[in-house]
Parts: structure tokens; sequence; C-alpha cells
């Protein structure tokens, strides 16, 4: 399979992007939280969960999506928002719970809606995969070839929505992809404790739709297989179901004390970094250092923008926590 | 001096992981369910230490799956065994309430008291640290409105350890809603009211029955969980203004001590209830209706209500303290009624 170079530099660069994006995250949740951690202090209180190391997942899908197309994401979406193209400066005032945000400081970053690109997130297990279902609903019901990529983790896939919305689009035949990320935890549950088999892709066959299995967070293979799934629901062909590999390397949530795991776990992990690794198969492909220096800085240069987009903006006027509750309707 | 110094102080946390411990020694058919609750003690610390001295036989981590486990709780209970599961958040109700709502809180109902479902599940409730619209919520009355569930509702650590011990030991499906600002848990704003004495040995407060948390002759204040603390620290404000505020912790949402209720207000002729759930439709209206249908004209001012003002909560900071209630808004309230009548 040949990637064009086009969609190679894509993925790098969005890879970096994201990876700086959560790094820069992991800083800015830390201000005015310590010396003893409080969840509700600094600019970015709340939970936050965040995505470094499960880059693939993101990128090797939503290289082959329109804008027309639609992604849903769980609480951990920031990487997914990147690669869908969401505003990266209003999704960051969003999560410091400015008025400039996607959703004027009432979503936070479990809670990130963005029509323009399609995009929406939230913090119940599973919840987005029929919301992916129904709008590939809408796309068939008129006649469109746009289709919709539900992200959920390894631990959404024992929910009953999982199942349920699984069984109403192969029925239906619906332009939906479902990618779910094994990232080994649910929280602190490993999956060998929650799931029942050891792959998820195998529960495809329940549905009769196909599943693939994309081993070791590797994004070229995420890209080989998410291409055929997309190319199938936009021929009308029905959903399919994707599971990656992949690597967690922060707690669940910034100030998790990830008891469940050995301190050494994470270090291993990093070692088969997938940004490192496409990184060295640019270099053999015969891209030039320079050039993917030129992209990186790029990517950095769209994330400091976005902080300080964020930082900047204004916080909304309390009294605008009553507003929005309802849509202006004429009925 | 003698008593103070035999004061035992535990977290809110603490004291239900002890409770649950004490209950599970005692009784071999209790056992604990739910996401998180084993190695790592729960999200909340609820289950703090038991996994290590009960085993993963009797202390199950489950998977997401909450209809599964929640509904496999109803199952096991009906066979005679005490269940505590745990629903993580109270907010994720959504995934599994045809459990809570239609099978736990009926069957004893529908089956003409045949078959019993000595229950508990529990679950953390509470915002005001920026969780946003599906982290935050309390929900007490969508709880609270359905008949055949006793739901509870501690402040204080050594109610949340007595009524977790009445709650298993009740014979019917019973909630226990634990605010997540009261567990003590060292990763949210420390607030002193997390830390309370609470005796070793094992004892029940009856399911049932409010508190007077704080005596008064000018006005009733009927608060739950964080607000009975909000409220005791308006009292304070209040009390250096010369008024003297009676504060009633209801600890109790199903069955409701309305007698306590009504006692107090004949007593101050003014009531004020706060509510950290959403205005309409809750408590605060279900307290007024209690006094308006029995104290009616033994008060001096009209009935006061301070919750949410109907908006989901909101994740910015100064969106979220504009709809909480707190200590200065209750004072701020009670003043207001004061100066009424
Ligand atoms: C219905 C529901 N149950 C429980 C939770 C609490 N919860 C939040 S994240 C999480 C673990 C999710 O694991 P997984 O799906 O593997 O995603 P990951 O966090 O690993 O990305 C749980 C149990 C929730 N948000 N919604
Ligand atoms: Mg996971």
């Amino acid at each position: 399979m040949s990637i064009p170079f086009e969609h190679l530099q894509w993925m790098y660069e969005t890879m970096v992007k994201i990876r700086t994006y959560e790094e820069r995250l992991v800083e800015a949740y830390a201000e005015g939280k310590y010396p003893v951690f409080n969840i509700g202090a600094g600019p970015v209180p709340g939970e936050m969960h965040l995505a470094a190391g499960q880059e693939p997942a993101a990128v090797g899908i939503c290289v082959h999506l329109k804008p027309e197309d639609t992604v849903t994401a769980p609480h951990r979406p920031h990487h997914h928002a990147i690669a869908k193209g969401v505003d990266l400066r209003r999704m960051t005032a969003e999560i410091y719970g400015k008025a400039t945000g996607l959703g004027k400081g009432k979503g936070g970053h479990m809670h990130l809606f963005d029509p323009a690109t399609k995009f929406s997130c939230g913090g119940i297990i599973a919840a987005g995969m029929p919301h992916a279902a129904g709008a590939a609903l809408a796309s068939k019901m008129r006649g469109k070839d746009w289709v919709a990529v539900a992200f959920i983790g390894e631990g959404a896939a024992n929910q009953g929505a999982f199942h349920e919305t699984l069984n109403l689009a192969a029925l239906w035949k619906l332009p939906l992809v479902v990618v779910i990320e094994d990232n080994r935890y649910g929280i602190s549950v490993p999956k060998a404790l929650s799931t029942a088999v050891e792959r998820n892709d195998a529960r495809a066959a329940a549905y009769g739709i196909p599943g693939y299995y994309v081993a070791d967070n590797d994004v070229l293979e995420m890209y080989r297989v998410s291409r055929e799934a997309v190319e199938r629901a936009r021929r009308g062909e029905g959903p399919s179901l994707i599971e990656i590999e992949t690597y967690r390397y922060l707690g669940h949530f910034q100030g998790d004390p990830e008891v469940y795991r050995a301190k050494e776990e994470v270090p291993g992990l990093r070692e088969k970094d997938p940004i490192r690794r496409l990184r060295e198969h640019l270099l053999a492909q015969g891209v030039a250092e320079q050039d993917m220096a030129a992209w990186e800085a790029r990517a950095k240069a769209a994330v400091d923008e976005a902080f300080a987009f964020a930082r900047d903006s204004e916080y909304p006027a309390p009294e605008a926590a009553l507003e929005d509750v309802f849509a202006a309707s004429e009925v | 001096m003698a008593t103070e110094l035999k004061q035992r102080l535990l977290t809110g946390n603490k004291a239900m992981a002890e409770a649950i411990a004490q209950e599970m020694t005692r009784d071999p058919s209790v056992f604990v369910m739910g996401e998180d609750v084993g190695r790592y003690g729960g999200i909340f610390g609820a289950t703090e230490g038991l996994y290590e001295k009960f085993g993963s036989e009797r202390v199950i981590d489950t998977p997401i799956s909450e209809t599964a486990f929640i509904g496999a709780a109803i199952g096991a209970a009906a066979e005679g065994m005490r269940p505590i599961v745990e629903l993580m958040f109270v907010d994720f109700f959504g995934v599994c309430m045809d459990q809570i709502y239609n099978h736990m809180a009926k069957i004893h109902y529908m089956s003409g008291g045949s078959v019993k479902l000595p229950l508990v599940l529990m679950t953390a409730v509470g915002g005001g640290y920026n969780d946003a619209a599906q982290h935050s919520q309390t929900l007490y009355a969508t709880f609270a409105h359905l008949p055949g569930l006793k739901v509870v509702a501690p402040s204080t650590p050594y109610d949340l350890k007595g009524m977790m011990i009445s709650a298993i030991r009740d014979d019917n499906p019973v909630l226990f809603m634990f605010h997540k600002s009261l567990q003590g848990l060292g990763w949210m704003a420390p607030i002193d009211a997390a830390v309370g004495h609470v005796p070793e040995e094992p004892y029940t407060v009856p399911i049932g029955k409010a508190r007077i948390a704080r005596e008064g002759r000018d006005v009733t204040i009927v608060a739950v969980q964080m607000m009975v603390h909000h409220a005791l620290a308006a009292a304070e404000q209040l009390a250096a203004e010369g008024i003297e505020a009676e504060v009633i912790d209801l600890r109790s949402l199903v069955p409701l001590d309305r007698q306590t209720i009504v006692d107090s207000v004949r007593k101050t002729h003014r009531l004020l209830v706060v509510d950290e759930d959403y205005l309409s439709y809750g408590i605060t209206a279900e307290v007024a209706a209690t006094v308006a249908e029995q104290a009616l004209y033994e008060l001096a001012a009209p009935i006061r209500r301070l919750a949410v003002p109907d908006v989901p909560i909101p994740y910015s900071r100064p969106l979220e303290q504009f709809v909480l209630p707190n200590p200065d808004k209750i004072a701020a309230a009670v003043r207001q009624l004061m100066a009424e009548g």
C-alpha cells in the first residue's frame, strides 16, 4: 500500500500537534493546583483526561475524512478534535472556561461541540456511539456519502450502548466506523478484568460486520484498515469496527496516582513512541530533516497561538449561566 | 475534656469504608461491586482498603456495564445476598435507570411483599470543582421522587458510617448518596466538615430521622449535605448580626422527617430551604409544600427557596459559582426573609 506523501505529512504534523497540545495541558492543568493538589483550582480546573501516546488512533482514520463527515469522541477527546480540525483556539478557550470557547465556557474539556467541523464529545461512556449512528442515518436518509466515526475506549465496549448501536448500525447498513482505543485500562481496571474476549474486533462477528485489529499503536496500519472501513461506509455497505492497541502515557486523569500499573510500564511504552516511529519511516522514505522540523514548528506555533488566545480571552459574565438552556424558537 | 481526648477523627470516605468493612466481617452475604472499587479503592475512596482485606471475591471490579452489575445486585439480593453496588457518579444513572426505577424500587411492591431486595446502591454526588454538567449533579429529587427506594444523603463522617450500617442492614434497597466534597479526599479542596468524630465500634444512625445541626429561634434553614455546611457558615455570619438560624440536616430524603421540619418552623416562623439540586420540582418544593400543608399559619413571611436555577451545571468557574448556593447567598436570603416579617 502506498500512502500519498501529503497524508504522511499531515499525520506526522498532526501527531506532533496533538502531543505538543497534551503536554502543554499537563503544565497548564498543574498551574495553581500544588503543593496540595486540588482538582478545582487553577486556570484549568475539573477533570482532565489526556491522550498523549494515543495519536495514531485519531490521525490514522481522520486523514480519510472530509469536513462533512461526523466524529464523536468520549471523555478523552483532544486528539480526535485536533485530527478532525476543530478550531484549536476556541477549543482551548473552552478548556480554560472562557467566553470565546466553543461552548462559551459551559462545557469544558469533556464537552466540546463544534458544528463547523461536525465534532462532539461527552463524559458518559459509549454515549457518543448512538450519536454517530444518528449522523450516519441522517447522511443515508439524505443520500449523501458522508460517514460518521465514533471513538471509544476499550472499557466502553462493555456498555449496552456499544452493543445496541452496532446491531442497529449493521441492521440498517449505516455508514459508521467505530474505533476502539485499547489503552489497556478503563481507569484502573485492566482489559483482562473487564472484557470477556481478548480482542474487541472479535465482537464484530456478532453483528456480521468487518472487524479489524491494529497491533502496537501502528499508525500506518491504522491508516490502512481505516481506509478500507471508511471507503466501505462511503459506498453504502455498512459499518465496521476497528480496535487499535494504543498507549496511554499519562494517568487516566491528571492527578491519577496510577497505583494499578507498574512504574516501568510507561517508560516501556514510550520506547515505542509512534511519533518517533513515523519520523523514522519518513526519514527512510527520504524526507529531509529540515522539512520535518518545519512541520513541527508549524504544529507548535498553532498550539502556542491557541493557548495565548485562551489565556487572553475573558471569562463569561456570571449571569451567562442562565442562557442557552433552550434555543430561541418561533413555535 | 476527657471526652474530647477520646475523639477519633476520620474522613468521610474512611468512615464509609469502615462501615462496609465491619458489616462484611459480620455478615458473609455482604459484598461490594462497582467500577474501580477494588485495588483503586473507589474513585471517591468509599471502598478504601476493602480489597486488601476481603479480596477480589467480595470486592469486585466490574466492567463499565452499569445495567448489568446493578441489575445483578438486584438478582443477588433477591437470593438473599446483601450487595453494595457503586454507581461512580450519580450522573451516570442514565445508562442503568431502568434497573433502578422499574426494578430495584418496585419489585418488592409488585411481588406483594414476597421479594426482598436488601441492597445498597452508593453513589457520589455534587459539584463545585468545575466538572461540568455530566459530573456535578446531585439529583436528589430524581431518586427521592420514586416510591420504593429509600434515599439517604449524610453530611458528616459520623452519619456516613452510621447510616451506611443502617443501609446495609435494611431489608430494602437504599440509595446511599455521598458528597464528593465531604469525603475528605486528598485531591479536592480540603474542608473541615469532611473530617469528624467517628467511633470505632459499629453503630447505626436511623434512616428517616433529620438532625438539628444548629438550634436557633429566628429562622429555619433546611438543607442536605454540602448545603448543611454552607447553612451553618451562613448561620455564623447571621449570629453576628443577631439573627439566630436553626439548621436542619435532612440526612434522609426518603423517608423524609417532616415532623422535625414542621416543629422547627412552629418555633421560628420562617423557612428557607437550600438545595444543591435543581430548583423546580425538587427538595425545596417538597419541604415548602410540607410546611404549607401543616404549618401555613405559623409563617411570619413567605417561604424562600435557594437552589440551582434550573440550568445544567456549567463548567467555567464564574458560571458554576453563580448557580451554586453558598454561605453568602444563604445569609442574604435569610436577611431578606427577616426583613419581610
Ligand atoms: C456510563 C459511565 N460509567 C462510568 C463512567 C466513569 N468513567 C469515566 S472514564 C472511565 C473509563 C473508560 O475507559 P475506556 O473506555 O477504556 O477509556 P479510556 O479512559 O481508557 O480512554 C469510566 C469508568 C462514565 N463516565 N460513564
Ligand atoms: Mg481504556
